[in-house]
């Protein structure tokens, strides 16, 4: 990016310390408007058609009598939408918003109402006729990939094999990645240990479900109101998908109810603009529980092969892994990140991860916290316990014994720099918890993870206002106190108190691109452009000082948010406030402000241990977190409350998805448990306080070290959980949720050997 | 036909009509303007909705609009005196008991409701009165701290 963005030490005054976040009060009064919180004047009420099998050929959809249906003023299906119009890289965007000849999942969308009010609307999807020709399915992940599953797209030929196969498969893509000879280092093995792990299929589980009200004018311009991770985002596949230019859609983002990586799709939102353009005038769309889980995008469900060789004194001499992640009947990315994720805690000398895109008739998955980091963690974690118990080893010494490093060559391909997981291992051992007595009924387990982090597109405004006060303005949600953090940051760069900034989202009008709040890089990358913007804004305010004084702008240092003359002057002049520098502003050139663009390089790799002690009752098969510690790398915590937040909650969501969380299909491939009663995720009365350690190893790329903190959190505790509930009833267990049905099953098959 | 429902909300005397299959939740949102209350499932299980109804807590979604008629209902928005934050509302915020804060209204109702009967909960006693309230992104911790932090406030005050 050209500009400087190496790390420096320096002594913090308001970055690491913990104020209350501004937008607060707005939450805890209910002032904060949230996606199904806005209304438009003549809004309608829209709702969406879904089809209740998994695996269908439309054959005709009659949308006659619900056009009649007084109060009905638009019907949507995928011939509203003119494949002319739509932007071919967005057709399977479009395809899983509306399905076009075939309906690929129970949930999967095949037409939409906008009516005066919901009951209309509910009454006119009544009235639509859907001719359905209902064809094999396969929803699970191990099926699909036989010879002889039902085959979900004719044309999907498995991309990145050499050569490309003749027969079309559910295998979408293959991607392999790894150094070194495994063959070579299995021969080394004295010991080597196969197996395969499965995990279910866990959704985010954000609790407001996904909302938007589209207006679309006559003139051809529209206006979207929407609970989004990424509204620029939204903004040009909506604009894509409809045949509009992005320019002519401005979209402005609501607060936003929890997305976890969920709300960084498209779901409803181009119907939604699809009816109102139709109907001409606002619609409304807000989608049910049951929609959002049925037809939003969970994780993958995942079945994975891991193999592992290591020697009598404990030298892991070969480890090979193959990941196969359900992406839904769409081509997704998700085995490639477990792949590139496995083993990249560990420095191995012979590796290779091989993973497999696999298609089945279930909702499109979706990212999901350092999404498929988890998964492959359960599975490799899980093996490191095995491994270290059969050489005798700790487990925590046998991760300690191949730890990567600085200069490690990681298993997905980059040479680290200076990383954390030695560290958290370290703070591991060491912590009180790991040295804790096990009451008689406990167990222990623990686990390492791993995250990329990403960077990105950033861009912002820092105004400096007329009362000496400043604003911050973004274009990266803020999905879980990013605002806090962005005004410590501002407050730290200019040298004023916290409460003399605001930190504001711009919609997509006001600002240039950002990219969407994923990948951890709300925090990193906002806040690189946010230092940026500021020190121009420094520049500014030195030359406002200079024209002042009548001196050189060189001969001034910003300080503690005052300008001082240095050189010749110094001590002649007294300091000038950002107030003085702001109430003179008319006179010394107009207002003043910074303003950035970046692409945000260098995002540090993050990594974690966390620590776990179980009960398990061996009667109910029941388990019970009895305390959990998490130790994760920072880089540099801005605001360490909210660090510790986000180690919380991902730590509760790996819990849930390590115990319970699963999307159960029946037979006719329809999913079972749509709602929080049947999918349940952890309430308050599961689980223990959640122990945080927040280690800071400065990441080099990143002025203060920031490091994103938000996903690694949910990656180690499938395996944390499983290590300790494998020790709590003497049988390893290969298979989440550990749900009580699993556990006495595996009690009841260890018995019977 | 919709039915004119006379309740008193928030220690205001409220007017509204809706229709007699119509939530309160929906009625409360769209016909009294009371979007603090919040809808994360509509079926009684996550307590975003959470409201207390003639002094006892209840799930919004769950009641019908009309049966509101006559009753007496507190949501989120009347728990401030003023600009004097409620000790619950304060000690959310001091200890930062909100992520995203979509649950933060259902959960400060629960709360309330509790510390109402019982001044002095245990962390157990917390965690059981709010465990029909979920919450995805703070793992409970910090509302559990909060919860507590607020009876004690409250106890001395
Ligand atoms: S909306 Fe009422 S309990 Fe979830
Ligand atoms: S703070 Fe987001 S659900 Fe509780």
């Amino acid at each position: 990016m050209g500009k400087d963005t190496a790390f420096k030490e320096r002594e913090f005054s308001a970055v690491g310390t913990r104020p209350l976040r501004p937008d607060g009060i707005d939450k805890v009064t209910g002032r904060a408007r949230y996606g199904a919180d806005f209304n438009m004047p003549g809004q309608l009420h829209g709702c969406i058609l879904r089809s209740p099998h998994a695996h269908a050929s439309i054959k005709n959809i009659d949308t006659s009598k619900a056009e009649k249906l007084k109060g009905v003023k638009a019907v949507v299906t995928r011939k509203d939408f003119k494949a002319k119009d739509v932007d071919p890289s967005l057709l399977t965007v479009l395809d899983n918003c509306m399905a076009g000849k075939t309906a690929f999942y129970d949930g999967h969308a095949v037409a939409a109402v906008a009516a005066i009010d919901a009951r209309t609307a509910k009454k006119a999807l009544q009235l639509i006729k859907v001719e359905y020709k209902v064809l094999k399915h396969v929803t699970d992940v191990d099926e699909a990939v036989k010879p002889k599953a039902p085959l979900i797209n004719k044309k999907c030929f498995t991309k990145g094999v050499d050569p490309v196969p003749a027969k079309a498969s559910n295998i979408a893509a293959v991607s392999e990645f790894g150094h070194g000879d495994v063959e070579q280092g299995f021969s080394e093995a004295d010991i080597i240990i196969e197996r395969n792990y499965k995990t279910g299929q866990a959704h985010q589980g954000y609790i407001e479900p996904h909302a938007c009200v589209a207006s679309y004018s006559p003139d051809g311009s529209a206006d979207m109101w929407v609970c989004t991770q990424g509204h620029f985002d939204f903004r040009a596949q909506c604009a894509g998908i409809l045949g509009m230019d992005a320019s002519k859609l401005r979209v402005t983002s609501s607060e936003i109810g929890g997305g976890f990586g969920g709300k960084t799709h498209l779901w409803i939102e181009p119907v939604t603009l699809a009816l109102s353009r139709k109907a001409n005038r606002p619609v409304k769309l807000v989608m049910t529980r049951d929609e959002v889980f049925r037809a939003s995008g969970p994780a993958s469900a995942t079945s994975i092969d891991i193999k592992m060789g290591v020697t009598k004194d404990g030298t892991i001499t070969a480890a090979h892994a193959e990941l196969r992640y359900a992406s839904g009947a769409y081509e997704g990315g998700w085995a490639k990140l477990g792949a590139m994720t496995a083993f990249a805690c560990y420095d191995l000398k012979n590796v290779k991860t091989i993973g497999y895109e696999v298609l089945v008739n279930r909702p499109k998955t979706a990212a999901y916290r350092a999404p498929s980091a988890p998964m492959a963690a359960f599975a490799v974690e899980s093996m490191m316990d095995e491994l270290a118990e059969q050489v005798g080893i700790k487990p925590i010494d046998f991760r300690l014994k191949h730890v990567a490093k600085e200069g490690t060559r990681s298993s997905y391909g980059p040479v680290y720099g200076p990383i954390g997981i030695g560290p958290t291992l370290e703070a591991a051992k060491n912590h009180p918890h790991m040295k804790a007595k096990l009451k008689a009924n406990q167990s222990r387990g623990m686990a390492c993870g791993f995250w990329f982090n990403f960077g990105g597109q950033s861009c912002s405004d820092l105004n400096i206002e007329p009362d000496g006060s400043a604003t911050i303005t973004v274009g990266t949600i803020d999905v879980g106190g990013a605002r806090a953090s962005l005004a410590l940051v501002v407050a730290e760069e200019l040298g004023i108190p916290y409460q003399q900034v605001k930190a504001v989202i711009a919609d997509t009008g006001s600002l240039g691109h950002n990219d969407m709040t994923h990948g951890s890089r709300g925090t990193f990358a906002s806040s690189l452009s946010a230092i940026d913007s500021c020190r121009q804004a420094i520049q500014e305010l030195c030359k406002r000082a200079a024209i002042l004084w009548d001196i050189d702008p060189e001969d001034i240092a910003w300080e503690k948010g005052e300008a001082h003359a240095i050189g010749k002057s110094k001590g002649n002049l007294p300091p000038l406030s950002l107030v003085n520098l702001a109430q003179s502003a008319e006179k010394t050139g107009g207002p003043i402000s910074g303003h950035s663009q970046i692409v945000a390089d260098g995002a540090g790799v993050s990594f974690a241990t966390h620590i776990c002690d179980v009960e398990v009752d061996q009667e109910t098969g029941q388990t019970k977190i009895a305390r959990y510690t998490v130790i994760q790398d920072a880089g540099k915590a801005v605001h360490p409350t909210y660090v510790e937040g986000q180690f919380q909650g991902g730590a509760a969501q790996g819990i849930g998805w390590a115990l319970n969380e699963e999307y159960i299909y029946g037979e006719d491939g329809r999913l079972q448990n749509p709602g929080f009663l049947d999918y349940r995720i952890p309430v308050c009365s599961d689980l223990p306080m959640i122990d945080t350690q927040i280690l800071e190893i400065p990441n080099p790329n990143h002025p203060y070290g920031v490091r994103g903190v938000g996903e690694t959190s949910i990656v180690p505790p499938l395996a944390a959980v499983g290590n300790a509930v494998s020790a709590a009833i003497g049988v390893r267990m290969t298979q989440v949720p550990m749900s009580p049905p699993r556990i006495l099953a595996a009690l009841d098959a260890a018995e019977s050997q | 036909m919709s039915v004119m429902v006379r309740s008193k909300i928030n220690g205001d005397d409220i007017e509204f009509v809706c229709q007699p299959d119509e939530t309160l939740l929906d009625a409360l949102r769209d016909r009294a303007g009371l979007t603090g209350v919040k809808e994360g499932c509509g079926t009684g299980d996550c307590g975003a909705c959470s409201i207390m109804l003639d002094g006892a807590l209840v799930c919004s979604c769950l009641v019908l609009g009309a049966e509101a008629e006559g009753r007496s209902i507190e949501t989120v928005e009347g728990m401030a005196n003023g600009d004097q934050l409620h000790p619950l509302q304060q000690q959310f915020l001091q200890h930062a008991a909100l992520q995203c804060g979509i649950c933060t209204p259902g959960f400060l109702i629960a709360a309330k409701a509790l510390l109402d009967k019982n001044p002095d909960p245990s962390e157990e006693q917390v965690r059981y009165a709010l465990a029909g309230n979920l919450c995805r992104c703070t793992g409970y911790d910090k509302i559990v701290r909060a919860v507590l932090a607020a009876a004690k406030q409250m106890r001395k005050a």
